[in-house]
């Protein structure tokens, strides 16, 4: 990775990691309402895929979905609004947290039903073999939705068209509650692949370099048209599914000794060990976020609701083709 | 004009689209070398080759989902269900999904994809091959719901799906396959949405009739017109949006309404159509609107009791004696 991407992906987990934070402080103090699931511990996978992707690329995502969509491009600001409910953010308050989108951007969308995205990357890669486009499509989801049919469907048709589509599943080890040993035939969600003869990668998910290493031989596949690859990427979510989980399903041991794995503070160790930055030029990036943070939370705190005139609007597409 | 099968002439226009409009492919089971397996993409894998006309491995919720990704960026996708019954098996994606993301996405994004199938009784084919799926897509908001009635309608309403935005849910009927008639040459022959058919106008009473059940209507009222009454028959051709106006129009004249179909007759469509009559026309009315449609059981394996959960022509020559106090 070259040092401008290092610098990339750093700023990205930065605004991913400070966004969710906000929004939970958010949350907490009634600001904020509905489902907000964080990815707080997982920012090194999609920072380190959303560097290598263009605008034309394509990305599906999850409930747990504004860590991918920052890394698409997403801004701050409009996103903030969206979990906010407003008329600004990238949904006009129809979406909120689990559904953001951005399509000209090529963020296909954030999906709530556990696997829903899946296929949608699929057809998107699909679509850009039948245009003749080099784009490529990436869908991330979870641990839980590897068991979904739907995921097993989309592989086999992908593996058969050789489509290019990349599967990048964010083992966390939980599906909500449930420790995904207890209700998954595999250690290793990555051998699924080779049931569709797709290769499949485990990679350090906490680790920006090991993510890099994976996508890259995936995305140089998916572009000569030899097809998909699934990758597995072991990581944690530090907190807990959902905003006000007790978490009842696993020890405070088990929460810190992933905290000792953060993404965020191993790229920075490398960044200074490398000089590549300094801690003071940390330090300083840090505040730059931390404002882009206060103002993305001032912008959509200021923002109007939707007008609720307009609640019929956008059920069809009126326009011509 | 040319003379066409209903099947035919379903094919002959996903073809002509594909001609004009190269965003337009076809996925699903069976439609390639053997042309599906009612013949409506036969010769098309031919033409258009293996990409553009994709055969599908049994993965009903897969390749719904892959249509919507496609949809989604630039393509326009026409999806066979070879049975409709088997959208159950997509639901996730049908309706969580394709009825909902251009709503959730605030508008931006649009899915123009067409699923189209066929369903109901005449064959057979028992509870899970025959029934009549329309009233969940009209339940859920962001789905058109078609179901042309003859080869005429088929043609020009299937072009409207493939050039709409939005997504349609294309319904056909097996036992209308054969179903013949003269078929407009012109590659932009279109049926709008929303605009019902006035098959048989009379004063007496109204019939609103879907899909087979049109021409069991009209065969009904060729025969209520032996003893003198002169029935009016409407084919709303879509439910989503439903051309209300036509309907009342003629209920101001007969002042008695009854609406049929093959679906169930609990919570179907008509249940929707019979409230927007009594909401829009009631005081036009000389008796309440009568319903038809199958009973409330699985739709059997023989004949016999297939006959027996459907209306029957009878069955809408005692409906609307009822409703004419006969």
């Amino acid at each position: 990775m070259d040092k401008q991407t290092i610098l990339n992906v750093h700023e990205t987990m930065l605004v991913i990691r400070k966004f969710e934070e906000r929004a939970l402080n958010l949350f907490e103090t009634n600001k904020l309402r509905g489902s907000v699931h964080l990815s707080i511990g997982q920012e090194a996978v999609a920072a380190t895929v959303g560097a290598y992707l263009r605008d034309e690329d394509y990305i599906t995502s999850t409930h747990r979905g504004h860590g991918h969509a920052i890394a698409k491009g997403a801004r701050a600001d409009r996103a903030m609004a969206e979990l906010m409910g407003k008329v600004t953010g990238y949904c006009g308050g129809r979406g909120g947290s689990m559904h953001i989108a951005d399509v000209d951007k090529g963020n296909l969308g954030a999906n709530a039903i556990v696997g829903g995205g899946i296929p949608h990357a699929a057809g998107a890669a699909l679509s850009a073999k039948m245009r003749g486009t080099d784009q490529v499509a990436v869908t991330f989801f979870g641990d839980g939705a590897s068991n979904e049919g739907i995921f097993h469907e989309t592989l086999n048709m992908a593996s058969i068209w050789k489509l290019p589509v990349i599967f990048i599943c964010e083992n966390n080890l939980y599906g909500m509650t449930t420790n995904v040993e207890r209700v998954t035939s595999v250690k290793d969600i990555a051998v699924r692949g080779a049931a569709y003869d797709i290769p499949g990668v485990v990679v350090d998910g906490n680790d920006v370099f090991s993510v890099e290493k994976a996508f890259k031989k995936a995305l140089k596949r998916a572009k000569a048209g030899d097809g998909p690859t699934l990758i597995e990427a072991k990581t944690y979510r530090w907190k807990g599914h959902w905003t006000g989980d007790p978490e009842m399903y696993r020890s405070r041991d088990e929460v810190s000794s992933w905290k000792e794995k953060c993404p965020i503070l191993r790229l920075e160790a490398h960044m200074i060990e490398n000089q590549l930055l300094t801690e003071e030029q940390i330090r300083t990036k840090h505040q730059e976020i931390d404002q882009l943070i206060d103002e993305a939370e001032r912008f959509a705190l200021e923002s109007p609701e939707p007008d609720p005139s307009t609640v019929l609007d956008n059920v069809f597409d009126e326009g011509d083709q | 004009m040319s003379k066409k099968k209903y099947a035919v002439a379903i094919r002959d226009v996903i073809a002509e689209e594909m001609r004009s409009d190269e965003r337009v492919f076809v996925m699903g089971e069976d439609i390639g070398a053997l042309g599906g397996v009612f013949g409506c993409t036969r010769g098309l894998q031919k033409e258009f080759g293996t990409l553009r006309v994709l055969d599908t491995p049994i993965s009903e919720s897969g390749f719904v989902g892959i249509g919507i990704g496609a949809a989604l960026t630039g393509m326009r996708p026409v999806i066979d269900f070879m049975y409709l019954d088997f959208v159950y098996v997509a639901m996730d994606q049908l309706l969580n999904q394709a009825a909902k993301l251009r709503y959730m996405y605030g508008g931006r994004a649009s899915l123009p994809l067409v699923i189209r199938g066929q369903q109901g009784v005449g064959r057979g084919n028992a509870g899970t091959h025959s029934q009549s799926i329309e009233a969940f897509f009209t339940h859920i908001p962001g789905f058109k719901v078609v179901m042309p009635s003859n080869a005429y309608d088929a043609a020009g309403l299937l072009r409207t799906a493939i050039r709409e935005n939005n997504p349609v849910m294309f319904i056909e009927h097996k036992a209308l396959y054969i179903q013949t008639e003269e078929v407009p040459d012109d590659p932009d022959f279109m049926i709008p949405f929303g605009q019902a058919a006035v098959k048989r106008s009379g004063s007496d009473a109204t019939i609103v009739a879907t899909s087979l059940m049109v021409s069991r209507a009209l065969e009904a009222a060729e025969r209520l017109a032996e003893e003198g009454i002169e029935v009016e028959v409407i084919d709303p051709r879509t439910l989503i949006p439903f051309d209300i106006d036509t309907v009342i129009t003629s209920v101001k004249k007969t002042g008695r309404a009854l609406v049929v179909h093959e679906a169930h007759k609990n919570n179907g469509p008509g249940s929707e159509i019979a409230s927007q009559i009594m909401e829009k026309g009631f005081r036009y009315l000389d008796a309440p609107v009568a319903r038809l449609g199958a009973k409330a059981c699985t739709l059997p394996f023989s004949l016999v009791l297939e006959n027996a959960v459907v209306p029957s022509v009878e069955d809408i020559i005692q409906s609307v004696h009822e409703i004419c106090y006969h």
